[in-house]
This record gives C-alpha cells, structure tokens and sequence, in this order.
C-alpha cells in the first residue's frame, strides 16, 4: 500500500506540494487530475525519488517502506516505476541493454541471481508482441530519434518487462494521438493485476476511457482537494476545475 | 546494503591496481644525457657502427632544439640531466631461451598485470612481445610467426638480424628531427618492436606488446616500426602500464607506420600509465610521437587509442596518405580525471588523389581534469578529390574540469570535401535519474552514459581489447560523479 501523509515538497524555496494526503492500495487504480503547475508531476518525481526537491514535511511509505530515505533505483528494487511524461534519450545506449541492466539491478537489490540471457529474450520477445513495440526499437539506443509515440510505447514496455508493483505514469497520454493512446492503454490494462498499484497521472480525462480508474483524485495548489469514484472525472470535463479551485479557496 | 555514496567513496580511494613495483637488480646507466651514455648503450646493445650513428646525429639534432610549448598542457620544467637512460633487468645478461631462463620475479609481475606469458595460454591467438623497461624479454609465437614470414622481434634484434629492413625504414616515417621528443627518442631509445609482414600475406594472429615502467627516473623511449609489405595485413596491439611513484616519469616513444600498396594496418593503443593521485603528484609524461604512412595506393591505416592513464598526454597518432586512395583513420577516447592533462588528436595529411580519411574523437574530463583534442586535416594540392570526415565530441562530469578543441583545416584543392561535426555536453541529471529510476546503480548509470558516449571508437577496437577497453574506463571514472 502506497501512503502519502501530510507531504510538503519544494524546488529551490518554491513550496509545491502543501500537505499531500493519499492513499493507493494494492490492485487499484487511481487517477491524479488536476490543472497545470498543481503539482502532478512533483508528486510523481518525489514518490520516484528524483533529485533536486525538498521535502520538508510529511512522509511516503511503500508497503511500510519509507520511500523517502531511499534512492532513486532502491526504490526500483522495492517495485517502484515510473512512466516518464518526458521519456530521455541516451546516445549510445543500446534499448535492451539497458533493460537488462534493470532487470539486473533490480535483482541484486533483491538478493536474486542476474536473469540468464535466453530467459531475458524470451521475456523480451513475448513482451515486444503484447506491447506492439516495433521490434527495430530494441536495438536502438534507449529513446534516441523514437517518435513521441513510440518513447511513450518504449516505457510502457520497459514496465512490462521489471514488472513493478507501483506504477506511476506521468502524462502517458499527452501527445498521443487516439491511436496511440489506445495502444499505450492496452498495454497498461493487461498490466492490471490484483498485486499492482497504479497512480495515473494525467490532465485530460480522455485517457481514462481506456484506463478505467477505481479512484479519481484533484490535486490543487499542492494539495488533493477532491476524490471521487470514476464519474469525477467526468465531471471534472464537464465543468473543468474552476469550482473545485473556488471551493478549495 | 550499503548505499551508493559509500559505495562511490570506496570506489574512490581504490588504488591504481597496477601500481605495483617489481623488485628486480637493475643493469642501469648512471643519469644524465650525453654522447658517452649514447655510446654506452649501444654497445650495451651489441649495435652495429651504423646504428650508433644515427643515434649520434640524433642527439646533435636535438641540442639544437627547443621542447615544445604550444600544447595546452601545464608542468614544471623537465631536468633531461637528472633521467635514466638505460635500465635492464640484470639477470639477462643472455637473452633467454625459454620462459625457465625468464626471472621468476618478471613473469610473477607480469602474471598481475593480467598478461599470461605461457604459450598455452596464449592459444586465444596473441603473440606478445613483453618491454621490460628497456630490454624485450619474451616472445611467444614466434615460430608460427616465422612459418607465416611474419617478422615480429625486438627492436634490437631487428637491428641485429634484420639490417636492411630497419635501415630502409628507420625515420622514414618519423625523420630524427621531426619534433624534440622523436629527436630524444632517436637518440636514446632502448628497445621496442619491430614488425614486418610480407606481400599478400595476413598475418595470422593479432600481435600484441605490453610496455611497462618499472625503474625508478627512468625515462623509456621505445621504438616500434611496423612494415606491411604489398597486401598484406597486420592488428597490433599496444597496452601500457606503470608502477605508481611519486615522481613524475618521462615516457617518450616514436611509432612508425609503413604501409605499401593494398596493405592495411590496424593500430589498437589501451593506454593506462600512471596518471597521479588526486592532487596531482607523480604519474607519467607521455609525449609520443606516432605516424603512419600510407605510401602504397589503397593502403590503409587505422589508428584506435584509449587513453586514460598518465598524468600528460600529448600524442598525435598521424596519417600521412601518399598513395592513391589510401584511407587514414583515427578513433579515440581520452579521459582526464583528477588533475590529468590531455592535449591529443591527429593528422590527417592528404597527398595522393582520391585519399580519404575519418576522424572520430571522444574527450571525457572529470575531476579538475584537462582535455584537448589537437587536429589537422590538410589537403595538399596533388590531392585530387579527398575527403575527410571529423567529429569531436566532448563530455563534461563536474564543474571544475575543462574541454578545448583545436581543429585545423588547410584546403589546398577546391575538389576536397572536409566535414567538421563537434558537440560538447555534459552527463545530464536527466539521463542519470532515468537510467537509476529504472534500478540501475549510480556507477553504473554514468558508466552506461559514458560508454555509450564512447561506443563508436569502441566498436574499431579488437573484441578483447575492447573490453578491457570498457573496464577500464569505469575504473577511471569511478566517483567522478558523486
């Protein structure tokens, strides 16, 4: 269970998040909406554990981990994965190679033997079928002159293959064409199992037509300043964010 | 679990792991640079009048000169009087047979450097011709070599048993007063390797020499020519290493590279001197002067060289394409960590007609590190229809280290067509936090980066070498980012 508890984060001075709470259990699906600069994406990085914020209240716990005090790829090993909005490319860095690096990493965090190379590419080879990966991006370096869509596609792949037990998508939908989008969604859908917790992150309630959430959240100003069942966000494009921010205020 | 920053500082205060010293009885000649000590180890070495004489014209030549200034590199002056000239181990007072004859000392040394000297472990198919200081004390494989034609002895030995050939080509590529380290090294240089191989012949494994310092304030000038004769082929390997000290240590070899027409040599350089500690202290001095000639048409010349270690570097594995389209080519990746100094790069000379030549340069700085990449391409007016294709790349770990690029282009033929491509980055937060969110450690994110930032010079480098190649590397750059 992901328990966010009273959380204030802050990039250079500048206060961002102003006491988080939030709460994802195992198998649910939450979605985190809400207007630009809310702190949707802060909320992502800081559960992922990227450097640069501050946190200067509040708690985040992983299954009773605390999150907090570990790094980046120590959480990876406690099955935390994020989705970048903004997927890096990295010159020179074969695809697969760097997931088996991962899948490795992860591993010895866990004090499991390194994965063979034949149990590697199988797994590689039924996930680039499920995903619909094209399979002249596995070679490539990691994202380098992928399109907008197939880095999107690439991330989803890459959490198919470490197989998290929290996953966070940021913005997985932004710049996807309808398309795309359903494809990126397919791909999370057969990732849903009663042992995963997702946190989406996203601005547009399209998205959640494929990914149906249990929950849906509003962060504003920092904060959740609503949660609701699925036909939130439905409301929420109805009547856009204004209420909730007035309400809030 | 211990976390990455403790891992990152044990990283750190790990030692140069070939910085051992090997305790050995030294035959050495008192210090200092004079004609009596060129005498001396001529005759040290058995050499013939002519050899003598061309050592004497050397060192004439290189009164008369002044050490060059103009690289961006920075040390105190160098006192040539205080150095070593000669140093052998005494024990071969014959040269040995066998590895029985070879002091136990010297193999034991050897065996940590990771170089089996043992022919039978030597079946994965590299010859070795083992720089002990000055003198060459094994080589493997020399009778498969012989059945091939394939000449690969000592400098030395060469001189002794192959007089013709060193004569021919000795300073043909590297004339004595080309620069003033080619000048010391000419007069004073010890040993070596000589290679040659014969027409429409491949050789038929990678040859392989392995240069170690060992004596203290010894200066090593070795000497490596290598011939291919008329379609043949040949990939040599040069690794490098040497003990730690505190003292600066010069080393100053010259490198000449014959190629005749349709041969094609490959020329693989792992070097990993001392670079000094952290602060600077000790560490070698490698001036190098290394050129090749591509004299045939369709020769070509390859020149790939990793270079992380010593404390200065100034090299410029050269190209001079003589032949009808004959093609130069030069991959490299130099690092510079702590207070290394690096000014290196290449020429590329283009003579002959239909010439081309590729320049691939990776610079890495860390630490308080230097790094230049030094080139030029000129296109000489018989040059008809040449090409040339550089690109320089740059990559910056910290904020106290420094990168420079000095490229120059001379066009004398308006039919050339020279392509210049640069970048300069730095390992971005952005690429580390990636690859770590991913669960991939923090050494080994950067080390990810840096070798992909690397892989198009490490893919020109023999399987082995380069991974070697690789390690070595992570090694160097180990808590270069904290």
């Amino acid at each position: 269970m992901l328990r966010i508890e009273n959380l204030h984060a802050e990039i250079d001075g500048k206060p961002i998040l102003r006491g988080l709470n939030l709460t994802i259990g195992k198998g649910e699906v939450h979605a985190i909406m809400g207007p630009n600069g809310s702190g949707k994406s802060t909320l992502s990085y800081l559960i992922a554990g990227r450097p640069g914020y501050t946190v200067t209240e509040g708690s985040i716990t992983w299954n009773g981990t605390d999150l907090l005090a570990l790094e980046p790829e120590e959480r990876a090993g406690e099955g935390v994965f994020l989705a970048f909005q903004y997927p890096v490319e990295i010159p020179g860095v074969n695809n697969v190679y760097m997931l088996r690096a991962a899948v490795n990493g992860i591993r010895k965090y866990r004090g499991e033997a390194e994965i063979s190379a034949v149990d590697f590419l199988n797994l590689v080879k039924t996930r680039t079928r499920e995903i619909g990966l094209k399979e002249s991006l596995l070679n490539r370096p990691v994202n380098q002159g992928f399109s907008g869509g197939e880095k999107k596609r690439n991330e989803v792949f890459q959490m198919s293959i470490l197989e998290p037990s929290l996953a966070i998508l940021d913005e997985t939908d932004s710049g996807l064409d309808i398309d795309a989008l359903r494809i990126v969604a397919d791909g999370v859908n057969r990732l849903r199992s009663p042992d995963r917790a997702f946190m989406v992150v996203t601005h547009y309630q399209r998205l959640l037509d494929y990914i149906v959430p249990d929950h849906v959240h509003v962060l504003a100003d920092g904060r959740i300043v609503k949660s609701g069942p699925r036909e939130l966000a439905l409301e929420l494009e109805a009547k856009g964010y204004d209420w909730l921010l007035e309400d809030a205020a | 679990m211990a976390t990455p920053q403790t891992e990152v500082s044990e990283l750190l205060n790990r030692k140069y792991d070939a910085g051992f010293y090997t305790d050995i009885e030294q035959d050495q000649a008192p210090p200092g640079l004079s004609e009596d000590i060129i005498r001396l180890i001529s005759r040290k070495k058995d050499e013939p009048e002519w050899m003598l004489q061309w050592r004497l014209r050397a060192f004439e030549r290189w009164q008369k000169m002044a050490e060059p200034e103009w690289a961006h590199v920075h040390y105190p002056p160098i006192d040539y009087q205080a150095l070593c000239y000669y140093s052998a181990p005494k024990s071969r007072t014959d040269a040995p047979k066998s590895l029985d004859e070879v002091d136990p000392k010297l193999l034991e040394t050897y065996e940590k450097l990771g170089i089996p000297l043992e022919e039978q472990k030597m079946l994965a198919g590299v010859a070795v011709d083992v720089v002990f200081d000055s003198v060459s004390v094994h080589t493997t494989f020399k009778e498969k070599l012989a059945a091939a034609g394939v000449i690969f002895c000592s400098f030395s030995e060469a001189v002794r048993e192959h007089p013709d050939l060193v004569r021919k080509y000795l300073g043909s590529v590297v004339p004595q007063g080309d620069n003033y380290f080619a000048a010391l090294n000419s007069a004073v240089f010890s040993d070596g390797s000589f290679v040659y191989i014969p027409p429409n012949t491949r050789c038929p494994m990678e040859l392989s020499t392995y240069f170690r310092i060992n004596a203290m304030n010894t200066g090593q000038f070795e000497r490596t020519l290598v011939i291919a004769d008329a379609g043949s082929y040949v990939s040599y390997l040069e690794g490098c290493t040497a003990p730690q000290r505190d003292e600066n240590q010069l080393h100053a070899a010259v490198v000449e590279l014959v190629a005749l027409d349709d041969a094609e040599i490959k020329y693989s350089t792992v070097q990993n001197w001392y670079p000094g500690d952290e602060e600077g202290r000790g560490g070698i001095y490698n001036f190098v002067t290394k050129r090749g000639d591509c004299r045939g048409r369709n020769s070509k010349i390859s020149w790939t060289q990793v270079e992380t270690g010593s404390a200065i570097t100034w090299k410029y594995p050269s190209c001079v394409l003589k032949g009808e389209n004959s093609v130069g080519e030069f991959y490299s990746v130099a690092v510079t960590h702590h207070r290394q100094q690096a000014d290196t790069g290449t020429k590329m000379i283009h003579l002959g007609r239909n010439t081309r030549s590729t320049i691939i340069s990776k610079g890495i700085s860390a630490g308080r590190g230097q790094n230049a990449y030094r080139g030029l391409v000129r296109i000489a007016k018989s040059a008809e229809n040449a090409r040339n294709y550089t690109q320089c790349d740059s990559l910056l770990m910290g904020s106290e280290c420094g990168a420079h690029t000095f490229p120059y282009v001379e066009v004398r033929n308006a039919s050339a067509k020279v392509e210049h491509e640069a970048s300069t980055s730095k390992i971005s937060e952005d690429q580390l936090f990636y690859l770590r969110s991913r669960g991939i450690g923090n050494e080994d994110a950067v080390n990810l980066i840096v070798n992909g930032f690397c892989k198009e010079v490490f893919k020109e480098l023999p399987m082995e070498f380069a991974v070697e190649a690789q390690k070595l590397l992570n090694i160097t750059l180990e808590g270069a980012v904290g």
